[in-house]
């Protein structure tokens, strides 16, 4: 088991820090695009990239590497700059989020951009991308594992359960399902617009093992894929208490930042609270 | 004239058709503020459900809704009601003939930087297919309040195809249009646009601009793809001897499917499709989108151009 030393914390925190600046100035460039969606995930992400899995890089499709997929596609910003950061291509690039020509779709899209594991957008589909492929890496016996997140709006797509309960059946325990759960959809919160609670008794009743953490916390985050390295025949949910648009105080919390970027005097002021 | 999205209008006439009948019930999948369902939300929350995102129970308590006598508009993107609903609308909604009107945003390229994986160009093609649906696709802000009110009479199942990009407006309030019914905007000899949509305006741009070249055609506006108004294809067909169509859609399975399939059988004349050509969309802005994929106005004057090469051959 890897050891959780205040260097490697520090280390991943730096590269939590760094993405989350990289999302504000991506966004601000692009002029349209996902905040608080893309900041709400961005521990759990640089966790799962600095900490977690084994990539590599020069060799983006080898065989037996370990897979992301971002189920809450929308949240692309996130996934952009950790690549960059984890060195699948140049942090320029960034820049050219959203515009015409560029890899970096609005949704992240697997034929235009390397270390793109799956192209979603559409919700409720990426978890189940991610259930084949854990199937495919049993069926194989590769060490591989594979790691999704999903929002927690999008519990609301009956397409989760469905690939839930066929996790749960074939026992797919080299699978992990980060919840980000910031208590916030397009249409307010969750609570309001269409209840998913109780999360974790839906996915315990599911045939899961469940973890429930602080999404912002990262010794917590790392402890938590610690332990599920350790658990057998089961897959794992972990649910991250998170807040949307973590680390820029005028956006935490609020929905109105779910869709929108940050204009230039705003961004400015993400960037001097994200030091 | 002010420029406004179908989306708006529908936002506006949906809520002015709710303080008429209480009938009325709108249901959305977490995309209200975008549809402009929550207008109608705010005014009548008792008559507004938010089935969350969760677009197939969206399709299925619409069905129910409607079978228990209630007359239902139901709204979220278009990619996502006619795709990830489809087999809902087919076997809930059309098989039961109930009425629902699913009301989709967000049709077309002209989403612009969310990209391909927003971006509808094949949900024409898949209501058209369902026996029974009613398609139409308004070219602005006043046909769409209009053919809206029409659909809540007709009290069948419809998809109406609205947009998120403003657009010009092309009809006065004055005018007036009928649900299956063309309407010749303007009038020419040597061939004939068939447009729907956001490129209605787009054609009557390039028509000045043939107008300039000495080029004479019609341009119809083809609001309802289906029930096709088969009488006016086939009368222009005639009249002028060569058609245009053009759609912000997949060539295969809209409006241009739809006059082909028509034209081989009554009355084969040349026609061209312009639309997206069997790809997906990609991020960009829909000023851009529009452009890559070949569907400004400068391009209709050419497609049209190449028309009457082939008609005179
Ligand atoms: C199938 C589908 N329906 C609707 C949407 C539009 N949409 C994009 S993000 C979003 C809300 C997502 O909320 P949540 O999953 O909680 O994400 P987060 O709060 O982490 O941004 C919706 C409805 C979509 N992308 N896919
Ligand atoms: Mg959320």
């Amino acid at each position: 088991m890897r050891e959780i030393n205040d260097k490697r914390v520090r280390e991943v925190a730096e590269k939590a820090r760094a993405i989350r600046r990289h999302i504000v100035t991506m966004l601000c460039a692009a002029g349209s695009g996902h905040t608080g969606g893309s900041l709400s995930a961005s521990d759990i992400v640089a966790c799962l990239y600095f900490w977690e899995m084994n990539l590599d890089p020069a060799n983006p499709d080898w065989e037996d590497r370990d897979r992301f997929v971002l189920s809450k596609g929308h949240a692309a910003p996130v996934l952009y700059a950790a690549l960059a950061e984890r060195g699948f291509f140049p942090r320029e690039l960034l820049m050219t989020l959203r515009k015409m020509g560029s890899p970096l779709q609005g949704h992240p899209d697997k034929r235009k951009l390397a270390g793109v594991e799956a192209s979603t957008g559409s919700l409720g589909q990426g978890i189940s991308w991610a259930v084949g492929m854990a199937l495919a890496a049993k069926m194989d016996k590769k060490p591989y594992r594979v790691y999704a997140m999903v929002g927690d709006g999008e519990l609301e797509e009956g397409m989760v359960w469905e690939a839930s309960m066929a996790a749960a059946h074939y026992k797919l325990d080299n699978l992990v399902l980060f919840v980000d759960h910031n208590g916030l959809q397009i249409d307010g919160r969750i609570s309001e617009v269409l209840s998913p609670e109780p999360i974790r008794d839906k996915f315990e009743a599911f045939g899961w093992r469940v973890m429930e953490i602080d999404g912002h916390y990262i010794p917590g985050i790392m402890e938590a894929l610690n332990q599920a390295r350790l658990l057998k025949g089961q897959p794992v949910a972990i649910i991250a208490a998170t807040t949307k648009g973590k680390g820029c105080s005028f956006m935490e919390d609020r929905v109105e930042w779910h869709g929108v970027a940050p204009n230039r005097e705003e961004m400015e002021k993400a960037l001097a609270e994200l030091v | 004239m002010k420029k406004q999205a179908t989306r708006e209008a529908y936002g506006k006439a949906l809520l002015e058709l709710g303080k008429k009948h209480q009938d009325i019930v709108v249901l959305d999948a977490d995309l209200s503020k975008s549809t402009k369902t929550a207008e109608f939300a705010r005014a009548f929350p008792e008559r507004f459900i938010n089935a969350g995102i969760a677009e197939q129970n969206l399709m299925g308590m619409s069905a129910g809704l409607a079978a228990a006598g209630k007359s239902v508009f139901a709204s979220t993107f278009a990619v996502f009601a006619t795709g990830r609903a489809f087999e809902q609308i087919r076997n809930s909604i059309a098989y039961a003939d109930l009425d629902v009107k699913i009301c989709a945003t967000h049709a077309g390229i002209t989403v612009g930087e969310d990209g391909a994986s927003h971006q509808s160009v094949e949900d024409i093609a898949l209501m058209r297919s369902i026996p029974g649906m009613c398609v139409v696709v308004p070219a602005d802000g006043p046909s769409t309040a209009q053919l809206l009110e029409q659909l809540y009479h007709r009290k069948r199942p419809a998809y109406l195809r609205l947009g998120r990009m403003a657009v010009e407006q092309v009809y006065g309030e004055e005018q007036k249009l009928e649900l299956g019914r063309g309407v010749e905007l303007r009038t020419g000899a040597e061939a004939s646009i068939f447009a729907c949509g956001i490129m209605v305006d787009k054609a009557l741009l390039a028509w000045e601009l043939l107008k300039e070249k000495g080029i004479s055609v019609s341009v119809v506006d083809m609001h309802t793809i289906k029930p096709l108004d088969q009488e006016l294809v086939i009368k222009k067909a005639q009249e002028t001897g060569a058609i245009l169509t053009v759609e912000e859609h997949s060539i295969i399975g809209g409006l241009g499917s739809a006059i082909c399939e028509l034209l081989s059988e009554y009355c084969p004349v040349p026609v061209l499709r312009m639309g997206i050509r069997d790809e997906f969309g990609q991020s960009g802005s829909p000023q851009e989108l529009l452009r890559h994929y070949g569907l400004e106005v400068e391009d209709i004057v050419q497609k049209v151009q190449k028309l009457l090469e082939i008609k005179l051959k």
